[in-house]
């Protein structure tokens, strides 16, 4: 049709316009709730700690002083290079491990591999700090191993690589893991049916298939590096990171400007591997089709043993590291009297807040998973069920993957310059356990709204259709159907952001106040002071909750398969 | 066949006057103007990406048009969501509710209708007896077969007796024998209750034998509308003839009233388009409509051609004919009769006729197909 043929049909007929029915204005007044929710808890604080890096400590503007005296001072200019260098370090070690243990669970014959998975998985109930303990208690200058020190300190990079590969395991496996889980049968049998190698298959079909899992994995060991803190600060010695130049510039100094500064440094690694990951995953194609053959494992015995025995190996460290801590928090006076003792416990004798921290952080665990469910939960369900306006879908899309890339400690950093800047009504939350409700569901709001998202994608998209064409409202729809569908996946996300707010240091260490402090914080407090048995107690605290937390959600789920989710059994 | 044709004089239920839907640059829709007749079954039918499925969106509201207006039952629905307009709908993947019972399911929208409990009860089973599945009430969807899901999916979008219902490719996903039978048991169901039915398919054979009208979409225009027999009998464009069952296309060159020459032979045709001497048009004739027994070279549109291969179809051969020693030109579909009769083999010459009457001619398009 030419163009005066189109412009003459919308001449005698104007666009249309569709009318917009008591669904879609709920659905809209949603999306716009959420980004006026992701504007104050993620957006406005970050502008606000990127305005204070261009402030003195009197607040004027001094332009970019901060950062030219942050770059040009070596002892801190070098903390850029040792986060680096660890997060690189770190990466290059978990990977090839991760890898190889994903493999043995998915494309072996291997035995025992669902209690290969759940050694494997200890390391996410357990706080950052749990493993540079263990690791103390090990090879630090009393520890029983030192001698495989070689007269070499654990404190420093040593200790934060080992501490940071043991944490970053777990995380890099899961999404090896699902990486490695699909795989098309007829790709292997037609490599084997043209003779080749083992090797060969391995390169040319294994590994492709499995590549982006292997570059995501990449990236997210490499952030989690370089943001955390935990770890850093208690083994890290004189060898300075970034996350602990914040801590320092902040708490020790009270150097707000340069502690802005030093959170924008960090933001960039994380916001660049944030990116190129995103970048790339965009490029992955669907490698499944409906017509593929699972794959399906065959026993061959050589290779499935060796693989046992490197699972059973490194499965074996996991689990002493955690043996290790749970043994320090019950040793009565490290190295000099072993006898075993629960006074370590009586956290009340080493810091002042004592069991109070601990029930904060129940609390505070129990109430970012209840909010933090809801909220995501309903954000990912407008986002992916609301008709037309895009432009608000966008908007709030882009800010709720925003999260992912921002460390804990700028997040923390960004609240403290927000809630408590002069005038802001929302201050009376500062200092409260509001305050760090908020910042949990936003701190780990990304990995949320994915699993969410993921389980939307997963129901027909024509259920809305339907339901409105038999005249049920949608919220009718959402709490008969989609609810329930995706109950599996909201638990999920309850248990992962429950389990976070009980681990977490990073992000709440500039937000606690007296009343409010957490059981993560303790451990370093009571480390700090010397206690380091009650602080491992603390640690292993932490674990215990985190694992029942984790085992009744299991039991939950059978149970759940058995009653409300019958309708899946055919 | 349907026996019985809905009048097509009289007001039309559904009014679609200039539909244009535009996806950015592209244009899935082009202006369509279409009327459908109250009780009428109505197929769109034609290839992916012809724009049936976004028309079907378009009427029940889901994917809005870029403009153009929509009258259901004298009342302008152009701007409607689909919460405000009147239809059911059944949909190629089912959607029926998985966690729901089949029971649930069916009388979904009852319950929006806050009917009382007994009420929905009683309609639920009359529609699951309607659909023939009066026991299945109680089962979730992954219990039954594809096609018994299909018609749970067919009894949910009747629960409301809607005036007008749409299926989006409902057959597509289940297997060809489930497929042949639910044919007839949806064209059954729409002539108990009647209700004004369009039907979204790729399948001709699906259109030919359910539909009261066949819409034949390509590239968002609407190529012809009319009976199965219509549009099967008298193509109105090179594309209809190709899409609906099989067509011989031949090059040919106007050379007077009512004569097109192809290759050395004349060929007289009923011209009903109006291309002027020398013009180059494309003849179509369909391999059933080339006469081979009782052929005489008196009659018109006789020649001789060759026997270049034979494909045995079961109740019929499939005959690739050559002309003049050169490759197969013609297929001609020769009952086992015939075959049997003349002896028709590879190499045997016939003399073969195409009836004035069955051919027809399309302007040739710069790439006929």
């Amino acid at each position: 049709m030419s163009a005066s043929a189109a412009a003459a049909a919308t001449a005698s007929f104007p666009a249309t316009r569709r009318r917009l029915d008591r669904d879609d204005l709920l659905m809209r007044g949603g999306i716009c709730l959420l980004i006026g929710w992701l504007l104050i808890t993620l957006v406005l604080p970050l502008w606000w700690l990127l305005s204070k890096s261009f402030e003195d400590d009197k607040g004027a503007f001094v332009g970019l002083a901060n950062y030219i005296h942050y770059f040009s001072t070596p002892a801190l200019f070098q903390s850029v290079w040792n986060s680096l260098l660890v997060s690189i370090v770190s990466t290059g070690i978990v990977l090839p491990l991760a890898f190889t243990y994903a493999y043995a669970l998915q494309r072996t014959h291997m035995r025992w591999k669902g209690l290969f998975q759940a050694l494997a998985l200890i390391p996410i109930l357990a706080p950052s700090l749990l493993p540079a303990i263990s690791f103390i208690y090990l090879f630090g200058n009393q520890g029983f191993l030192k001698g495989l020190m070689f007269g070499r300190e654990i404190y420093g990079f040593a200790g934060i690589v080992i501490s940071q590969v043991f944490y970053c395991f777990p995380h890099a496996l899961m999404i090896l893991v699902a990486a490695l889980s699909m795989a098309d049968a007829r790709l292997y049998e037609a490599a084997d049916a043209l003779g080749a190698s083992k090797m060969r298959v391995f390169f040319t079909v294994t590994l492709p298939g499995a590549k982006y899992g292997v570059i995501s994995a990449g990236f997210v060991i490499f952030t989690l590096v370089i943001t955390d803190f935990g770890i850093a600060k208690v083994i890290g010695g004189q060898f300075n990171v970034l996350a602990t130049d914040i801590y320092k510039q902040v708490i020790g100094q009270q150097n707000f400007g340069m502690g802005a500064v030093v959170g924008f440094v960090l933001l960039i690694p994380a916001v660049f591997a944030f990116a190129a990951d995103r970048i790339i995953q965009r490029r992955q194609v669907a490698l499944l089709s409906a017509r593929s053959v699972p794959l399906i494992p065959k026993a061959v015995p050589r290779r499935d043993w060796s693989l046992f025995v490197f699972c059973a190996i490194v499965g074996g460290l996991i689990l002493g590291v955690l043996l290790m801590a749970i043994w320090a928090s019950l040793v009565t006076r490290w190295p000099y009297n072993l006898a075993l003792t629960l006074k370590n416990y009586a956290f009340g004798d080493f810091d002042s807040n004592g069991w109070g921290a601990y029930w904060n952080s129940l609390v505070l665990a129990s109430w970012t998973a209840v909010i933090g469910t809801a909220v995501v939960f309903l954000g990912a369900y407008l986002l992916e069920k609301t008709r037309g306006f895009e432009w608000g879908r966008g908007i709030a899309q882009l800010m709720a993957m925003l999260p992912m890339a921002v460390p804990g400690l700028v997040l923390g950093l960004a609240y403290i310059f927000f809630f408590n800047a002069r005038g802001n009504p929302l201050g009376f939350i500062y200092a409260t356990m509001i305050i760090l409700v908020v910042n949990s569901v936003t701190h780990f709001y990304t990995v949320s709204h994915l699993t969410a998202t993921t389980s939307l994608k997963q129901l027909d998209p024509e259920f809305e259709a339907v339901s409105a064409s038999l005249k049920a409202s949608l919220l009718r729809t959402m709490a008969r159907v989609t609810v329930p569908i995706c109950l599996p996946s909201i638990l999920d996300i309850s248990i992962y952001l429950f389990v976070n707010a009980m681990t977490t240091v990073s992000a709440v260490i500039f937000l606690y106040s007296t009343d409010t402090k957490l059981a993560a914080i303790s451990i370093i407090h009571m480390d700090e002071a010397g206690s380091t048995a009650a602080a491992a107690a603390m640690a292993v605290t932490i674990v215990a909750t985190s694992a029942a937390v984790k085992i009744t959600h299991v039991l939950l789920t059978r149970r759940f398969d058995r009653t409300t989710q019958a309708w899946r059994k055919r | 066949m349907p026996v019985s044709h809905p009048s097509t004089a009289g007001a039309p239920y559904l009014r679609i006057e200039r539909l244009r839907k535009q996806f950015g640059a592209f244009a899935a829709l082009k202006d369509i103007s279409l009327e459908i007749f109250p009780k009428e079954f109505v197929c769109f039918l034609g290839p992916s990406g012809c724009g049936k499925t976004t028309l079907l969106r378009a009427i029940a509201g889901l994917d809005i048009q870029t403009s153009g207006r929509i009258f259901q039952a004298d009342k302008e629905i152009s701007n409607l969501p689909a919460s405000h307009r009147d239809f059911g709908i059944v949909f190629q993947s089912y959607a029926l509710f998985p966690n729901l019972t089949v029971a649930a399911n069916v009388g979904y929208g009852l319950v929006s209708r806050r009917l009382p409990k007994v009420e929905i009860a009683t309609r639920v089973t009359d529609l699951l007896q309607l659909v023939g599945l009066p026991d299945s009430g109680r089962k979730y969807p992954a219990q039954l077969s594809g096609g018994q899901q299909q018609r749970v999916a067919l009894a949910r979008a009747l629960a409301l007796s809607p005036g007008l219902l749409l299926l989006d490719e409902p057959l597509s996903a289940l297997d060809a024998r489930v497929r042949a039978y639910l044919r007839t048991e949806i064209r059954r169901l729409h002539e108990r209750i009647g209700v004004t039915t369009i039907m979204v398919t790729h399948d001709q054979e699906e259109a030919l034998t359910m539909a009261d009208r066949i819409v034949v979409m390509n590239d968002g225009i609407i190529e012809q509308v009319g009976s199965p027999t219509e549009v099967y009998r008298r193509p109105a464009s090179a594309f209809v003839a190709d899409f609906v069952g099989t067509t011989n296309f031949l090059p040919g060159v106007v050379v007077g009233p009512g004569v097109v020459r192809f290759g050395a032979i004349d060929l007289a045709c009923d011209l009903d388009i109006k291309p002027g001497p020398g013009s180059d048009v494309t003849l179509a004739i369909r391999p059933e409509d080339v006469v081979v027994r009782n052929t005489a070279a008196t009659n018109p549109n006789t020649f001789m051609a060759r026997v270049a291969d034979v494909e045995f179809l079961g109740s019929f051969c499939r005959v690739g004919l050559a002309l003049n020693g050169g490759d197969p030109a013609l297929l001609a579909d020769f009952s086992i009769n015939v075959v049997r009769d003349l002896l028709i083999e590879e190499g045997k010459e016939l003399l073969i006729a195409l009836p004035p009457e069955r051919l027809r001619v399309f302007p040739r398009a710069p790439q006929t197909p």
